[in-house]
């Protein structure tokens, strides 16, 4: 709306232009209306009453001492009937996701990434973050309903932990955790944690979203443990003391299936807000599905002109990891393995005490406040899958966001891109699925030998190792939504609108301020610069005659 | 030598105020276009937006008062004694040699004052204002059916309009010193009134 400029400029206009008629102006001073003495309404301190309806700790199933998991599921499914057959038909159940474009079959349980690289022969470990208990290996029953974790999601009082190597238990047992470290974690207590379930929170989607990838901040870039309590400063809705929300605020769940997903995201979204109890079928959790494509009200209206070709985030989330957590910026398994004088596993710490070298992972490098990188985006995405050619001579995408600028659906997304150097087989000519961990002979972790841990992972997904490996330069893309700034630290227009700014690299676009046509400004400013020297040397040419004739 | 009265109130306003305007849109729209850094792009942006509007709306009185006044007939091109005036500003004016035009109130500008100004009126003008009210309006294009349009032809548009203009006015300031004395002319579009011989 530019309207209130042409009101402006009316007024200013004609304000002046009339006024040069009217000479000498009266100024009445009106009366400032009298202040509104201000109702202040006190409210009785009435007991806030929880707005759930059912008290767990009072439901007669839940007063059992739960030896498993599994146990306290059933004791859930005895109200909630429908709930495990509801996660049954979720990615968070099957890790299995069908790209509707390609046909790739994707999900966690397929995909070969550029950080721990593959689930397959490591699910006992992987699987802490799988929403089932029992995942060890491929003869995970995702049938039966008493192996869905209710808990994982719908803890609320935080001791409720899965570890790894437990194929998705939490600790039965009195166990030592983190491994040798000395400390003794306590048997869960499941009976006050079945006891207090509760809605899903940052917390508990955190315990997993938060920690991918082997540990807090690693894998999103815009997801971390600094997520639990943010600040307005890092997360405009998350704030705790602000708008609070809950994860599932945006990603509304329906039946256990949690929308908003990078297998399949939605680019572009120019169907507006939506409405309560529209029957649309779309993407609740994008930013366009509350604000619109025209957010910004009239005094910002150009901003509003930009929404056609730039995602909500690329202004609005100015970098990730903006908290006080570094992420993982590479991951180089080509120096894994290397051990000290004694045979030892060897880790070492940059300055701010992260992992910098491990024996049995490589090398690695952080950043924090990381200024992503920008690429058109239009929501397909293409995955190098297992079996897909790899022949190490090229950088391997392990997964490609599509799009370009004469695609209408595509927007100009800010991406996370996780670079490193990762293990393919040299005979088949893909990437290579690694046995990182277990407590075989063969795991990676247990003895360093590559090629026995090559394949034993090869054969996992049903290939045969061809004995000789390498490594490759991978990256890997992750788009960037969280984590959204509040509009004071978002993008300013400079930021893009100059030259060698965040859109330098971004063609296909007339940017105002960043783009020229070189010739034009050429001739035009030596026009310019002909007629300003033309009029000079014309007025030298007068002073000179005018002062002879005075002479 | 006797004064006249050339210039009316109006029309005083009007240019000077248009001479402001122009010159600070030249100022916020090159550094839009990315010629140098001043106010900070956001800035340049809404300023130069703004005096977009102040200037549109002077400009609708400026119409109106043309054409009630009858002035618009100042700019009718002439090429009546344009070559001798072209010839005096090229030699005449370094040997003393007489104006061949004389002001009067109803004929204020001389034949190259009439066809510059024509030009600024008829091509300049709407170009920029053509090609600024697009940029304005770029998300109302596929309204308009306007969708086939592309911002890259538009900016050059209004770039080309600004090179003019930034030409026109390096020559009018300097025209503005060839009066009697290098301010007379000056003086006359401030105060109305202009000494002829």
């Amino acid at each position: 709306m530019i309207i209130p400029r042409i009101i402006i400029g009316t007024l200013i206009a004609s304000g002046l232009s009339v006024g040069l008629a009217i000479s000498g102006l009266a100024y009445a001073t009106a009366n400032p209306a009298p202040a509104a003495a201000l109702k202040q309404t006190t409210q009785d301190a009435a007991p806030q009453l929880d707005s759930s309806t059912a008290d767990h700790t009072k439901f007669e199933a839940l007063q059992a001492d739960f030896k498993s998991g599994p146990e306290v599921t059933k004791a859930c499914l005895s109200c909630h009937t429908e709930a495990a057959k509801q996660i049954h038909k979720t990615k968070h159940w099957t890790w299995e996701y069908k790209n509707p474009d390609t046909g790739q079959v994707l999900g966690k349980k397929h995909v070969i990434n550029n950080f721990c690289t593959a689930v397959a022969s490591n699910e006992d470990h992987c699987s802490a973050c799988h929403i089932g208990y029992g995942w060890a290996d491929k003869k995970f029953d995702f049938t039966v309903q008493e192996n869905v974790d209710c808990l994982v999601c719908h803890d609320t009082t935080g001791v409720y932990k899965k570890l790894p190597g437990l194929a998705g238990h939490p600790n039965y047992e009195t166990m030592e955790w983190p491994p040798k470290s000395g400390r003794l974690r306590p048997p869960t207590d499941l009976k006050k944690v079945a006891q207090n379930v509760g809605k899903t929170s940052r917390k508990t989607c955190g315990a997993c979203h938060f920690r991918g990838g082997g540990g807090d901040a690693v894998k999103h870039g815009d997801l971390d443990s600094s997520l639990e309590n943010p600040k307005r400063y890092l997360d405009v809705h998350m704030d705790t003391e602000g708008l609070n929300f809950a994860c599932a605020k945006c990603h509304v769940t329906d039946a256990h299936e949690v929308p908003g997903s990078r297998y399949g995201p939605t680019a572009s979204d120019t169907s507006g807000a939506q409405m309560r109890g529209s029957k649309e079928a779309r993407n609740p959790a994008t930013c366009q599905a509350c604000h619109g494509n025209t957010p910004h009200d009239s005094a910002d209206a150009k901003l509003n002109d930009h929404t056609h070709k730039i995602a909500c985030q690329t202004c609005h989330v100015p970098a990730y990891a903006r908290g006080p957590r570094h992420t993982k910026m590479s991951w180089d398994w080509s120096t894994a393995g290397r051990l000290d004088e004694q045979g030892k596993r060897i880790r070492t710490r940059n300055s701010v005490g992260k992992v910098e070298y491990d024996s049995n992972k490589g090398h690695f490098t952080y950043d924090r406040y990381v200024i992503p990188e920008y690429k058109w985006v239009n929501g397909k995405v293409k995955y190098t899958l297992f079996g897909d050619k790899v022949d190490g001579s090229s950088l391997v995408k392990i997964n490609e966001f599509l799009g370009g600028p004469d695609d209408p659906d595509s927007r100009i997304w800010p991406l996370r891109v996780f670079r490193g150097k990762q293990m393919y087989d040299k005979g088949l000519q893909t990437l290579a699925v690694l046995h990182t961990t277990g407590n075989d002979d063969t795991a990676f972790w247990k003895n360093y030998d590559w090629d026995k841990a090559l394949a034993t992972g090869m054969k996992a997904v049903g290939a045969e190792y061809s004995g000789s490996m390498g490594f490759v330069e991978t990256e890997m893309s992750w788009p960037i939504t969280h984590m959204v700034a509040p509009k004071e630290d978002a993008l300013k227009c400079e930021q893009c609108h100059t030259k060698g700014g965040r859109l330098a690299g971004i063609e296909g676009v007339y940017v105002p301020a960043r783009d020229r046509i070189v010739a034009m400004d050429t001739a035009g400013f030596s026009l310019a610069l002909l007629a300003l020297i033309s009029v000079l040397i014309h007025g030298a040419i007068r002073m000179f005659v005018s002062s002879r004739k005075r002479g | 030598m006797q004064r006249i009265y050339i210039f009316k109130r109006f029309e005083r306003f009007w240019h000077w105020s248009q001479a402001a305007l122009i010159t600070f849109m030249m100022l916020t729209g090159f550094e839009i276009h990315g010629t140098y850094a001043w106010l900070g792009f956001q800035r340049a942006v809404d300023y130069h937006t703004t005096a977009a509007w102040v200037l549109i709306t002077l400009w609708i009185f400026a119409i109106f008062w043309h054409f009630t006044t009858g002035e618009w007939k100042q700019y009718i091109p002439t090429m009546e004694k344009a070559e001798a005036v072209l010839r005096y500003y090229v030699t005449g004016i370094f040997v003393n040699a007489p104006h061949p035009f004389r002001q009067s109130t109803l004929t204020k500008h001389n034949p190259l004052q009439r066809l510059a100004y024509l030009f600024v009126k008829l091509v300049i003008n709407p170009l920029i204002w053509l090609t600024g009210l697009l940029y304005l309006f770029y998300s109302s294009w596929a309204n308009w059916g306007l969708g086939w349009l592309n911002l890259e032809w538009i900016a050059l548009g209004h770039v080309i309009g600004a090179f003019l203009m930034l030409i026109f006015f390096i020559a009018h300031v300097y025209l503005a010193t060839v009066g009697h004395t290098p301010t007379s002319h000056i003086k006359a579009m401030v105060t109305g009134w202009e000494e002829v011989d």
